[in-house]
């Protein structure tokens, strides 16, 4: 039974590994796994489908979009935008979240009811609204995204941040800190921040999707990564005029993008099994 | 009771009053409004008269004062691109937005509950590891696609649902169920969380002693208790739907709320962005508040927290 549930898990965690590795090596090599320009527009040869079906070329695997461009290579680049986006963002809202949650568990009383509240004003924002908001009103760029992003999400990462150093602020090792007369800023680094990383790598898992997601949603609503780049949600909103006739257009982006999240979904669930019973042993 | 009552009271207005501010300061990011407002083709003189027009040649401060003092009386001005009161825009369109997200909460609700319950009266089994998967397929479905694709199988090549506006009830099957996509795994994990936690606990041994069925145990002693973590998540869930419904309403044609937000968004019509930002902020701010007043009657040891 355990043996069977273990398996289980693992098998989850693997899966999960395996589509994020996959995709990240797709993403860093894009150049050699796609041989074709995704930007190269050909005309003459709009909306082939892929080279399975009827009417498909050998020389468009995944066929081609509306402007005749390599849907492949499309989303071979896409993935590049997806991945960065997902870990520029993560990097930043983590960084804002963890500091936030750690000086608030931390220090308690005063600070940490101004963290709180500042967790909470943040929640009761909309946040696709925002976002879209502020890359209108900025710019859309990859940047602009990255940092808007990345300006929003810390939320889940300070909560988390914050309980797990209040757990970890009454345990004997920092006790002995501070009694062997370590500074502040050498205990919170040191001896607090190496021990709340295992919960804080979920969040990070779960965020990177949260992300992902959000810039394929910004894109599709024209307020995300600026055209002609090749982002996933883009290309979604450039193949909706032709879905009802060519279905598979919206199909060879909409299910990458799933598999995306779902492997790192996947990454996430099993990384929380993997510490929760490793936290038992 | 008073006193968490004041106290949650005082924490929702200081919220609602920092999103106020964040609203103002938001539509100031891109630099000069006037020239956002006057167009991209519009001379030295133009820009000066919107400037003049609208207000913008004023402190930045004696604006934040005016702003805010209207917007709390629930005066946000004239759009500048629809020449209507924005509050008689949003009102008009409201009422399509709440039904979605009612909708969307009823839908994930009855999908959630009882998968969440059976997952956790099999835990560790197939039938919870199955009901687990799918709750993370669901997590991962992007919203605006799963519309796409729902429109073209049951709109197009089944016939059985209208693809887009807000005619009928059939109108909001379908965006409804895409908005309830999102809400499903959160209140799935949480209804399974809060039954493994009630099974185990004293009174259901007792309840197992006296010899009850296990229908009565499940439904009337383990459901009950495990209901209130829900109730708080199903308020904030519907809080996020609402703010998540513009991207839906984008999708489906439905003019509500969200599909304003979209067009004012694209229209640089500030006046009208900055309300509907304040408008969804307070109405999760008063759902969260409703969930924790809700369960600090249902549960008095809440209320010393």
């Amino acid at each position: 039974m355990s043996r069977w549930r273990s398996w289980g898990r693992n098998w989850g965690l693997w899966l999960g590994a395996f589509i994020v590795g996959f995709t990240l090596f797709v993403a860093i090599f894009a150049p050699m796994v796609a041989t074709q320009d995704p930007f190269a527009q050909d005309l003459s040869r709009r909306l082939v489908p892929p080279s399975w079906m009827e009417g498909g070329r050998p020389q468009h695997f995944l066929g081609t979009d509306g402007l005749g461009r390599d849907y492949f290579a499309r989303l071979v680049y896409g993935a590049r935008i997806s991945m960065l986006i997902g870990i520029a963002t993560v990097v930043t809202s983590g960084i804002i979240g963890i500091a936030l949650g750690v000086v608030g568990g931390f220090f308690g009383g005063r600070i940490d009811d101004v963290i709180l509240f500042t967790i909470t004003a943040r929640l009761s924002i909309p946040l696709i609204l925002v976002a879209l908001a502020v890359v209108s009103l900025v710019g859309s760029s990859l940047t602009v995204v990255v940092a808007t992003l990345g300006l929003l999400l810390w939320d889940r990462f300070a909560v988390v941040a914050r309980v797990a150093t209040m757990q970890v602020r009454t345990l004997d090792y920092v006790a002995a800190a501070w009694s062997a007369g370590c500074s502040q800023p050498y205990i919170v680094m040191r001896e607090i921040l190496p021990n709340i990383l295992s919960p804080l790598a979920v969040v990070a898992t779960l965020e990177m999707a949260l992300a992902i997601l959000l810039e394929a949603a910004l894109s599709f609503l024209g307020l995300g990564v600026p055209p002609p780049l090749p982002s996933w949600g883009l290309m979604i909103a450039e193949a909706k005029d032709y879905m009802f006739f060519n279905p598979w257009v919206i199909m060879v982006p909409g299910m990458s993008l799933f598999v995306l999240v779902f492997g790192i979904n996947l990454l996430g669930d099993g990384l929380r099994d993997l510490l929760r019973t490793g936290r038992v042993a | 009771m008073l006193q968490f009552l004041a106290r949650r009271l005082l924490v929702a207005v200081l919220v609602c009053l920092t999103v106020l501010t964040f609203a103002f300061a938001l539509t100031r990011l891109a630099g000069d409004l006037a020239i956002s407002i006057a167009g991209p083709n519009s001379t030295a003189e133009d820009i000066e008269v919107v400037r003049k027009a609208y207000g913008l040649d004023r402190p930045l401060v004696t604006q934040f004062f005016d702003w805010v003092s209207r917007a709390v009386v629930g005066d946000f001005g004239r759009s500048y691109f629809f020449r209507e009161k924005v509050s008689t825009l949003i009102f008009d369109r409201l009422p399509i937005t709440l039904t979605l997200g009612l909708v969307g909460l009823g839908i994930a609700l009855s999908v959630a509950l009882p998968l969440g319950v059976i997952s956790a009266l099999r835990e560790g089994r197939p039938v919870d590891r199955i009901i687990s998967l799918v709750a993370l397929l669901g997590q991962a479905m992007p919203s605006f696609w799963l519309g796409l694709v729902l429109m073209i199988t049951f709109g197009l090549h089944l016939g059985w649902l209208p693809i887009s506006g807000t005619g009928t009830w059939q109108h909001f099957v379908m965006p409804g169920t895409v908005l309830a996509f999102s809400a499903i795994p959160a209140l799935m994990r949480l209804t399974r969380a809060g039954m493994i936690d009630a099974m185990s606990a004293d009174y259901i041994r007792t309840a197992r002693a006296k010899g009850l069925s296990r229908t009565s145990i499940v439904l009337k002693h383990a459901a009950r208790n495990a209901a209130m973590p829900v109730v708080s998540i199903a308020a904030v869930q519907l809080g996020f739907m609402l703010g998540g419904s513009i991207v839906i309403e984008t999708v489906f044609a439905l003019h509500g709320v969200g599909f304003l937000a979209w067009e004012s968004i694209s229209k640089n019509d500030f006046p009208t962005v900055q309300a509907v930002v304040l408008l969804l902020a307070i109405i999760y701010t008063l759902l969260t508040l409703g969930a924790d007043l809700l369960n600090a009657v249902l549960d008095p040891r809440l209320r010393a927290a």
